[in-house]
């Protein structure tokens, strides 16, 4: 599923909303999300999982062409946990699959 | 504070003038929708945000934290989630401001 299937998807469900507005409510919120983990913050959403930022240490990494030896800094790395309800309906279908 | 669904339901009210019902229901079948495409086997590709993929793991030996006594970890569907090139850029940025 792309972004725009998911436009798709939402505006025929929800079909008292203009196609424009679920477009620019879907950019939207995925803009917030961004925005709030580039900010450094965590993202918690109930049933479906949570966001937040894993930390890497500096370290020091090759230039693969050349061989020479390069530093890298420390940085923050965007990482997301699926909760209980996403994991729980996404093993489901496997379960249902294998049966 | 981490962002929560009552955040982005704020954000559709203020800056896409839904009203406070329409914005609560927008944020749940949001996430629903996603949930819904992970469940039925899709990957989902959010241009800009990340990638969400399903992926079988197969069963592996593994261990009580506690009691140190082994367990098989059973096989099961998982979720995982891939940040794109922008958010991961905008991320480190972060690193950066901190330092």
């Amino acid at each position: 599923m792309t972004k725009s299937e998911l436009i798709e998807a939402l505006a025929q469900k929800q079909s008292q909303l203009a196609y424009k507005d679920v477009e620019l409510a879907v950019k939207s919120m995925l803009d917030l999300m961004a925005l709030t983990l580039a900010s450094g913050e965590r993202i918690e959403i109930r049933g479906f999982g949570s966001f937040s930022l894993h930390y890497r240490p500096p370290r020091t990494g090759r230039n693969p062409k050349t061989g020479d030896a390069v530093t890298l800094a420390s940085k923050y790395v965007p990482h997301f946990k699926p909760g209980k309800e996403l994991r729980e309906r996404v093993n489901k279908t496997r379960s249902k699959e294998i049966l | 504070m981490a962002l929560t669904k009552a955040d982005m339901a704020e954000q559709l009210f203020d800056e896409l003038g839904l009203n406070k019902r329409e914005a609560k229901e927008f944020v749940e079948a949001f996430y629903e929708e996603l949930r819904i495409a992970l469940e039925t086997g899709g990957q989902i590709k959010l241009s800009g945000f990340g990638n969400f993929d399903i992926r079988d793991k197969n069963e592996r030996p593994g261990r009580n934290p506690k009691t140190g006594e082994e367990i098989p970890i059973s096989a099961r569907r998982v979720v995982t989630f891939k940040p794109g090139q922008k958010l991961k850029a905008r991320v480190e940025a972060y690193a950066g401001s901190i330092e």
